[in-house]
């Protein structure tokens, strides 16, 4: 089996694990649930599986090419959709809030189809720029980062979507229908914050990774490279988003709006930069 | 001073220990920092001309939006966010310090009403008997406890996790000392470019956007250069340069290879592979051999070079690609014989025996050719640039320790109740209660099985 077959493999896993976990949001059946979990986890075993062959794959190409399977845009994106999963699975391991996977699986469900249906899959050797251990610890850090503020992104939504229903419909608290399957707010709000948590440190390990990789290479560790800058911004709108916490007037809601403009700056910095502007960082990862 | 003054220097003070201060900066630092990511950077004026209208460019230079991160404006703000960061600091270091080095050993009753996680026993067993069992509980279930006698009362305070108060504090310490050391950087250190020819050496660089060299106590020689590509493919696998480093007539560093990725380091200045380009023409040797039969002679040109042939005649090479179309090196030559005819072809080095079918009066063969290259290096020297991985250091480290230790104290209150023993116990951590609540919970419950066994 190649690991693009195995890819296919995954995908269906997360699909299967998305449909379930929305099934579950109108039947609130245990069993449902379950079974949606066994596929999130089914899927990242199949997914760390298909990333370790193709990383051995790598290695069986002549000439040298053998290297970290996250060097250009669909090893980046596959790689990501890992991490949410990942990331997902280990905030779930403490909340057990079923309804929260579909809100997330999502991301790592589309991932996987754009990359297999719009992006190449060929192995390609490393410039000279990306031959570097750097390049493993700079990926790695930054996409655990990325995947903590998906799951963060999700789950705002999950609070928006509730808190606004219940300003509508005071009364009749706890929402009911789909809503009630919802954790309360205050779960989302916390899951929310814990997952921003995990992801500001990696987050700036990822940036500080990326400085000392751009000082060893080229001699500058910053140089307002659009990428760079990105990850800047994105710096900037979690760290409003923590000190916002110790603050009255901007949990709650505010929060959440914080939370979900900080992912959208995150996939601008991910996919935007390279896509839209110009610069350096220019390997689409 | 009068209260007026104070007022206004106290309404300052507030201002900058602001935390909603903190958090528009942010935002502000956030949305401001896409202009330069938008907007080209420090290009030159003829290019942002090429792409906006001469009113539009004099406006946006007079917001120095081509330098943006550069600008008064941008700088003010980040000013801003360091005094903010400061005051802040200051304001509540104090009570941090006093928290942590001057414990509440004993818990009074409005301390207590303060938790939620309140709970009281009454015991059967004396007060001398309670004391030891609850130090020795607290001791293995928490940690060790301290103890106040207070009249009939004896007090227990155990703590954990103290000094993650100084996390939020390292956090914001290690930003400063990343500014000082970008500062130290741009003060003490310089960027700069040196092109140097295979075979040369040279003692200065050229800072960017400068005309001035910075000159070294030392000269740098490439010896040589090279580029492999990956088999099969135009994609390059690594630039090399061979550099030798010469310090007061002396060879100090000989031939060291440098490649992306793998600078070469010497005196404090910093050498990084960045680009390459040919250094002049090619020069050539061929091997020609007279069709008519006899020796074969070997011929050096240059690329454009007039040579003469052996029966008179002469030829030049017009031409020449590394790669022609895919059959590797291969030069076009010009052939003028003796009686003034013309004629053009081109030989390839991986095929000596290509000119044969030409029926030439001469065979030409390329044996070799050699190209000098010039090596693009990049040329830093950052005292600062220690100072900066300290602070991201700290960063780190401190921002985990924000994040997930936190100081959790529990306080014992030990009275006698008539004969029997009165307990009430409580406690709080700075950070994450949910997580400390958990813990409390099982530890109230050990407690309750403890007291009644």
């Amino acid at each position: 089996m190649t690991s693009i077959q195995l890819f296919n493999i995954v995908t269906i896993a997360y699909f299967t694990s998305m449909v379930l976990f929305v099934v579950y949001l109108v039947t609130r059946s245990k069993v449902v649930g379950i079974i949606a979990r066994v596929g999130a986890y089914g899927g990242l075993l199949a997914h760390t599986a298909a990333i370790g062959l193709r990383w051995y794959e790598s290695y069986q190409i002549p000439g040298g090419v053998g290297h970290a399977p996250l060097s250009n845009l669909y090893e980046s994106v596959v790689f990501f959709s890992w991490t949410i999963v990942l990331i997902f699975l280990i905030l779930d391991l403490k909340y057990r809030q079923t309804s929260v996977g579909a809100f997330v699986v999502p991301f790592a469900f589309l991932s996987m189809v754009w990359a297999q249906l719009q992006l190449d899959d060929a192995i390609e050797p490393l410039v000279p720029a990306l031959q570097s251990n750097w390049l493993t610890y700079h990926v790695i850090t930054c996409f655990l980062g990325y995947a903590a503020f998906a799951v963060a992104c999700g789950v705002s939504i999950m609070y928006l979507i509730k808190a606004g229903k219940e300003e509508k419909h005071p009364d009749d608290s706890p929402a009911g229908g789909i809503l009630a399957i919802f954790p309360s707010i205050r779960i989302l709000d916390d899951i929310n914050y814990k997952a921003i948590m995990i992801g500001f440190p990696l987050l700036s390990l990822g940036i500080i990774t990326g400085a000392a990789w751009a000082n060893y290479a080229w001699g500058t560790y910053w140089s307002w490279d659009p990428k760079e800058t990105w990850s800047l911004i994105v710096w900037f709108i979690y760290a409003a988003f923590l000190h916002a916490r110790f603050t009255r007037g901007w949990v709650g809601k505010k929060a959440a709006v914080l939370s979900i403009v900080g992912f959208v700056a995150t996939i601008f910095c991910y996919l935007g930069v390279n896509l839209v502007l110009s610069g350096l960082h220019s390997y689409g990862g | 001073m009068n209260t007026k003054n104070r007022s206004t220097l106290t309404a300052i003070w507030d201002f900058f220990c602001s935390l909603k201060l903190t958090i528009i900066t942010l935002i502000l630092l956030a949305a401001t920092s896409i202009i330069g990511t938008v907007i080209q950077q420090n290009r030159s004026p003829q290019e942002y001309l090429q792409v906006y209208s001469e009113t539009t460019y004099k406006l946006l230079n007079s917001l120095q939006f081509f330098d943006m991160y550069h600008s008064w404006w941008f700088l003010a703000l980040l000013g801003v966010f360091t005094i903010n960061l400061i005051a802040c600091s200051i304001k509540r270091l104090p009570r941090v310090l006093k928290a942590v080095r001057e414990p509440v050993l004993v818990a009074s009753d409005s301390l207590y009403r303060t938790f939620s996680n309140l709970e009281e026993h009454v015991v059967a067993a004396p007060v001398t008997e309670v004391r030891e069992t609850l130090r020795n509980f607290v001791a293995k279930g928490f940690v060790a406890p301290i103890i106040t006698e207070e009249g009939d009362k004896i007090h227990l305070f155990a703590q954990k996790g103290r000094y993650s108060r100084f996390g939020v504090y390292v956090t914001h310490l290690s930003i400063i000392i990343i500014f000082i050391g970008a500062i130290v950087g741009n003060v003490w250190g310089f960027k700069a470019f040196v092109n140097i020819v295979e075979g040369t050496a040279a003692n200065q660089v050229w800072p960017r956007g400068s005309e001035q060299p910075i000159d070294l106590d030392f000269s740098v020689r490439c010896d040589a250069f090279s580029v492999t590509y990956y088999e099969g493919s135009n994609r390059p696998k690594e630039f090399r340069s061979l550099l030798s480093v010469i310090d007061g007539g002396k060879t100090v560093i000989e031939k060291r290879p440098v490649i992306v990725n793998d600078p070469l380091s010497y005196g404090g200045i910093t050498f990084y592979q960045s680009s390459y380009g040919p250094a002049g023409d090619p020069v050539f040797n061929f091997r020609v051999r007279p069709r008519a039969g006899g020796e074969s002679v070997d011929i050096t040109a240059r690329q454009g070079q007039r040579v003469e042939l052996p029966g008179g005649g002469l030829f030049r090479v017009v031409d020449f690609a590394p790669s022609f179309q895919n059959f590797g090196p291969g030069a076009r030559l010009e052939v003028v014989s003796k009686e003034g005819r013309r004629n053009s072809f081109v030989v390839l080095q991986a095929f000596p025996e290509f000119d044969v079918q030409r029926g030439g009066e001469y065979i030409f063969s390329l044996v070799d050719y050699k190209q000098r290259y010039y090596t693009g290096l990049q040329v830093a020297k950052d005292p600062g640039v220690w100072i900066v991985w300290l602070g991201c250091a700290l960063l780190v480290l401190g921002s985990m320790v924000a994040f997930f230790l936190s100081h959790r104290r529990i306080w014992l209150t030990i009275q006698p109740v008539g004969n029997r023993t009165g307990i009430k116990l409580g406690g709080t951590a700075h950070r994450n209660q949910p997580a400390f609540e958990i813990f409390f919970d099982e530890f109230k419950k050990k407690l309750k099985a403890e007291l009644n066994a």
